[in-house]
C-alpha cells in the first residue's frame, strides 16, 4: 500500500503551467473555466498557508453527522427531490458504507419500510408512494436494499456465531476430564443448538429485506418500459435514453430476473450511443457525456456485450476527461470540472481495465488506473467538502447527497486498484481517508453485490406472460 | 433621549415591521441547504384566515389551500403514506402538502375534469420533477381534448424557468407529436441555447425534430453561427457531425477535405481547443488518418508554431494508422509515436500519464515483433 504524505500535485511548481490556454481567444467557454480555475488556485493557496504539512483530511465526523441526520429528515429545500426518494436513501446509504459507518437497525428496518411503500402494485418502485414505477427510483430501490439487507442481520450473526466458539472451547476443555463432564458438555450442547436456532431466525430477517422486491412484477415493468429497437423508456409514457438500460439491467441482474428476450437488442442500441468522440451520448446522435458514457457501459459489462464498444476510442475520451489544472473530471469536452464525474468518469476506467483484460491485452497496469488517482483525490478532499458536512460540485456550489454520494464513490475508486485478488491502495492524506471499495458496476460495496447475487440465484427465475416476451423483441429475431 | 421619547421611537419602529403572520404562508428563504435551526413548535401557526378574521376583510389575491375551497369539497384529500417511520422525510411546506393531497384524491378516483387539469400545474410548479403528475396532465389534456396550442404556449414558459429538468422537454416533444407541428421548434430551442449554449437537454430535443420533421436544411448554418460565436462549443461541433453524416455523409472527398480544412482553420485561430482537434480525428478515422495525403506534412508544420498536447496526441494517432495500414519505415514510425508518448507522459500531458504510458507499452508490444521480422502478436 502506497502512502502519500509526500507532496501534493496541486502545490508542485509546474502545476501552475496546466492552467488553461486560450491562445488570446476568449469564448464563454475560456472564461468559465479560467473562473474556476481561478477559484481552485484560490482554496489551494488557502490551504497551503493553514497548514504548513499537507495532510488533506476527509471531514468523517461531519460527514457521519450530515448524512445521519438526512436520512431522516430534510428540509423544504428538498421538495424538488420528491420524486426522488428512493435516491435519498440510497445515496446516503451507499455513502454511509463507504464510509464503514453501520447503520442502526432500526433506521435499517424503517428504510425497508418505506421503500416497501414505494413499491407499485403494477412491479418496480416509484420516486414515492402512490407515484408510478420508473427505473430510476426502481434502480436506487433494489440497490438500498441490498445495502441494508444484509448488514443488520449479519452483524448479528456474527456476535453469535463468536458466543457459539466460545462454548466450544469450553466444551473442549471438559473433554480432557470426560467421565465427570458428560452433563456438563450435554448443556452445552444445548445452548449451542440455541444459539443455531437464533442465527436461522436472523437468516430469515436478511431474506426479509430481499423479499421486499416482488420479482414477478419487476419483471412485468421491465417488459412493460422495453422498446422494440432494444432500449427502455424510463417510465410508462416517458423518455428513452442510455440510463434506463442500466437501471434495469442492474435491478435485473441483482435479483436474478433476467429472461432470454428481455435484453434483446438492448446491446446493439447501447453501442449505437458511442459517438465520433469514442464516448457515449444519451440517445444516438448526441454529445459524449460521463453519465451517460458511466450508464451505457456498465449495463453492457453486466450482458457481457462490452467488446461491442470500440475500447480504445472509449479510454482515450474517458482519459481526456481528466481536467489538468483542478485534477477532477469534465462531463464533456469543454466544459467544467464536477465532483460527481469524481464517480462517472472515473469509475469507467476499472470497467474499461477489466474489459481490456479480458480482451488479452497484456500491457494493463499492474497497479494502477489509467487515470491520475492522486490528483482526484486532491481534487475531492481540498474542493469538494463542506466543513459542516456533506461534499460538492466544487467550491461555491451548495452541498447535496447525490453530490456526496458520488463524491465518495469516486474517491473510493482513485483509491482503490484491483479486486479482491489483487489490491493496491493508494491513500492521499491521512490513513484514516481510506473509504470502503466499491463495486464498479453498480456501485454498492463488492461483498453487498456478491450476498445478493447469491441469495436471489437460489430462486427461479419468474416466468414472464407470453405477451411480455413477444413485445419485447423482434418479430424477425430469434429467441436464442 | 429621555424615556418616554426612547419608547414611543421603539413603537414607530415596530409598527414598520410587518406582523410574521401576514407573511405568506408558504413563504421560504431560498438555498437548497438551509439548515434551519428554528423548531417549528417555537413557531406561532395561525392560518390566513384567521388572520383576515380578525383584521376584518379579504384580500382577492390571498392563496386558498384546496382544503379551505368549497367547489373542492367533495374530495377528500389523501394524505401521503410514508410508513409508521418515515426515512428521508422531507418538511414539506402546508401548501405543498394541501395540493398533493389532493393530486393524490384526483389519482385514486380517476378523475378527468378542468379543475384537475389546473391542479397539475400547481404539482408542477411545487416540483417539475414530478413524472407522475406530468403523465396525468398529458392523461387530462386527451381525455377533455384541451387546446395543445395553449399547451404550447404553456410550456414554453416552464421550460424558459426551468430549462434542466427531463419532464418539461419530454412533455414538449409529446405535445409537438400531437399537433404534428414542428413549425415553432428551432426558434424556440435556439432561444434556449442563447442562454445556455450547451443544455443536453435542448440538443436532445433538437436533434429529434430535426430527423423527425427533416428539417435539416438551415442547421448547418445554424452551428457555424454557434461555432463562431464560440469555438469550443462542443455541443455544436457534436451538431454538425450529425448533421453532415446525416445528409452528404463524409465520404464524399469534397465533403470530407471541405471538413478538413475547416477544422484546420480553427486550429490555428485557437489550438489548444480539444473540441477541433477530436472533430478532425472523428471525421478522419474511419477513413484513416495516414489514408489523408499530406495532413502529416500539415500537422508537422503546424507542431512548430501551433503546438499543444492535443497536436501531439494526434500524431500518435496518426503514426499508429500507419503502423497498422503500412509496413514500411516501421521502426522509424515506431520509435517516433514511443517518443511522442513518453514526451506526452514525461512532460505535456502528466496528468494522463498512465494513459500515454500504456499506448507505448501496447504499441511496443503489437508492432516491435513486426519490424523485427516475425510475425505480428494477435492483439
Amino acid at each position: 500500500m502506497e502512502s502519500v504524505s509526500s507532496p501534493l500535485r496541486c502545490f508542485g511548481e509546474c502545476h501552475t503551467a496546466e492552467k488553461y490556454t486560450d491562445d488570446g481567444v476568449e469564448t464563454v467557454t475560456s472564461v468559465e473555466q479560467r473562473k474556476v480555475e481561478r477559484s481552485i488556485q484560490e482554496v489551494v493557496s488557502v490551504y497551503k498557508q493553514i497548514h504548513s504539512l499537507p495532510q488533506p483530511t476527509l471531514l468523517r465526523d461531519q460527514h457521519y453527522q450530515y448524512l445521519k441526520k438526512g436520512l431522516r429528515h430534510l428540509s423544504d429545500a428538498y421538495e424538488c427531490l420528491d420524486a426522488s426518494r428512493p435516491w435519498l436513501c440510497y445515496w446516503i446509504l451507499h455513502s454511509l458504507e463507504l464510509l464503514e459507518e453501520p447503520v442502526p437497525t432500526a433506521i435499517a428496518s424503517d428504510v425497508c419500510k418505506f421503500l416497501a411503500q414505494c413499491q407499485s402494485p403494477t412491479g418496480g418502485f416509484a420516486g414515492g408512494p402512490c407515484q408510478a414505477a420508473h427505473l430510476a427510483p426502481t434502480y436506487a430501490a433494489v440497490n438500498a436494499l441490498c445495502i441494508i439487507g444484509t448488514q443488520e442481520a449479519y452483524n448479528i450473526i456474527d456476535r453469535y456465531y463468536s458466543i457459539i466458539d466460545r462454548y466450544y472451547s469450553i466444551i473442549d476443555r471438559y473433554y480432557s476430564i470426560i467421565d465427570r463432564y458428560y452433563s456438563i458438555i450435554d448443556r452445552y450442547y444445548s445452548i449451542i443448538d440455541r444459539y443455531y436456532s437464533i442465527i436461522d431466525r436472523y437468516y430469515s430477517i436478511i431474506d426479509r429485506y430481499y423479499n421486499i422486491i416482488d420479482r414477478e412484477k419487476l419483471l412485468s415493468f421491465l417488459f412493460s418500459v422495453k422498446q422494440p429497437d432494444g432500449s427502455f423508456v424510463m417510465h410508462i409514457g416517458g423518455e428513452v435514453d442510455v440510463r434506463s438500460t442500466y437501471c434495469a439491467a442492474s435491478v435485473a441482474s441483482l435479483t436474478n430476473i433476467m429472461t432470454p428476450t428481455l435484453f434483446q437488442d438492448t446491446p446493439t442500441w447501447i453501442v449505437s450511443c458511442q459517438n465520433w468522440e469514442g464516448g457515449l451520448g444519451g440517445v444516438p446522435g448526441l454529445e459524449a457525456h460521463g453519465g451517460y458514457t458511466f450508464c451505457g457501459m456498465a449495463a453492457l459489462v453486466i450482458l457481457g456485450k462490452e467488446h461491442m464498444l470500440d475500447l480504445k476510442s472509449l479510454l482515450r475520451w474517458v482519459a481526456s476527461r481528466q481536467m489538468r489544472y483542478e485534477g477532477g473530471f469534465q462531463g464533456r469536452c469543454n466544459k467544467l470540472v464536477d465532483g460527481c464525474y469524481s464517480f462517472w468518469q472515473a469509475g469507467l476506467l476499472p470497467l474499461l481495465h477489466r474489459a481490456l483484460f479480458k480482451g488479452g491485452d497484456s500491457t494493463l497496469s499492474l497497479q494502477k488506473w489509467m487515470f491520475e488517482q492522486q490528483a482526484l483525490q486532491e481534487y475531492i478532499l481540498l474542493c469538494c467538502q463542506n466543513p459542516a458536512g456533506g461534499l460538492l460540485d466544487k467550491p461555491g456550489k451548495s452541498r447535496d447527497f447525490y453530490h456526496t454520494c458520488y463524491c465518495l464513490s469516486g474517491l473510493s475508486v482513485a483509491q482503490h486498484f484491483g479486486n479482491m485478488d489483487l489490491h493496491h491502495e493508494l491513500i492521499v492524506g491521512r490513513e484514516e481517508n481510506r473509504l470502503a471499495p466499491s463495486h464498479p458496476v453498480y456501485n454498492i460495496c463488492p461483498e453487498k453485490v456478491a450476498q445478493a447475487i447469491q441469495h436471489f440465484h437460489q430462486l427461479p427465475v419468474p416466468v414472464p406472460a407470453q405477451k411480455e416476451v413477444s413485445s419485447a423483441c423482434n418479430t424477425t429475431a430469434d429467441h436464442s | 433621549m429621555s424615556a418616554i421619547t426612547q419608547t414611543s421611537d421603539l413603537t414607530n419602529k415596530a409598527a414598520l415591521i410587518p406582523l410574521a403572520t401576514e407573511r405568506p404562508a408558504y413563504y421560504r428563504m431560498s438555498g437548497i441547504e438551509e439548515t434551519s435551526n428554528v423548531s417549528s413548535e417555537f413557531q406561532e401557526e395561525r392560518s390566513e384566515v384567521e388572520v383576515e378574521e380578525e383584521i376584518g376583510y379579504e384580500d382577492p389575491f390571498r392563496y386558498v389551500f384546496y382544503r379551505d375551497r368549497k367547489e373542492w369539497a367533495d374530495l377528500e384529500p389523501v394524505p401521503q403514506d410514508d410508513g409508521p417511520n418515515p426515512v428521508v422525510k422531507i418538511a414539506y411546506s402546508d401548501k405543498f402538502t394541501d395540493v398533493y393531497d389532493y393530486f393524490r384524491a384526483l389519482l385514486k378516483n380517476d378523475e378527468k375534469s378542468d379543475r384537475a387539469l389546473l391542479l397539475t400545474a400547481e404539482a408542477i410548479e411545487l416540483n417539475a420533477a414530478n413524472y407522475t403528475v406530468w403523465h396525468y396532465r398529458r392523461v387530462l389534456l386527451q381525455a377533455l381534448e384541451k387546446d395543445l396550442r395553449e399547451e404550447m404556449r404553456y410550456i414554453t414558459a416552464i421550460i424558459e424557468d426551468q430549462p434542466k429538468n427531463y419532464q418539461v422537454w419530454h412533455h414538449r416533444r409529446m405535445v409537438v407529436e400531437w399537433l404534428n407541428d414542428p413549425s415553432e421548434e428551432l426558434e424556440f430551442i435556439a432561444e434556449i441555447l442563447s442562454q445556455d449554449a450547451k443544455n443536453y437537454h435542448a440538443w436532445q430535443h433538437r436533434q429529434w425534430v430535426i430527423k423527425e420533421y427533416k428539417l435539416w436544411d438551415s442547421e448547418l448554418e445554424y452551428v457555424e453561427q454557434l461555432l463562431e460565436e464560440d469555438v469550443r462549443n462542443n455541443s455544436a461541433w457534436n451538431q454538425r457531425h450529425y448533421i453532415i453524416s446525416h445528409t452528404t455523409g463524409y465520404s464524399d472527398p469534397a465533403i470530407l477535405n471541405r471538413e478538413v480544412q475547416y477544422s484546420l482553420k480553427q486550429i490555428k485561430k485557437a489550438p489548444h481547443n480539444e473540441s477541433v482537434w477530436n472533430y478532425l480525428k472523428g471525421i478522419l478515422q474511419d477513413l484513416g488518418l495516414s489514408s489523408h495525403p499530406g495532413l502529416l506534412e500539415q500537422i508537422l508544420e503546424l507542431k512548430e508554431t501551433h503546438c499543444s498536447p492535443y497536436l501531439l496526441g494526434f500524431l500518435v494517432d496518426i503514426y499508429e494508422d500507419f503502423l497498422e495500414n503500412t509496413l514500411e519505415h516501421h521502426e522509424e514510425v515506431l520509435s517516433k509515436a514511443l517518443e511522442l508518448c513518453e514526451l506526452l507522459a514525461r512532460e505535456k500531458d502528466t496528468i494522463r500519464r498512465e494513459y500515454w504510458s500504456y499506448v507505448g507499452r501496447s504499441l511496443q508490444t503489437k508492432y516491435v515483433i513486426v519490424s523485427s521480422g516475425f510475425a505480428p502478436t494477435n492483439e
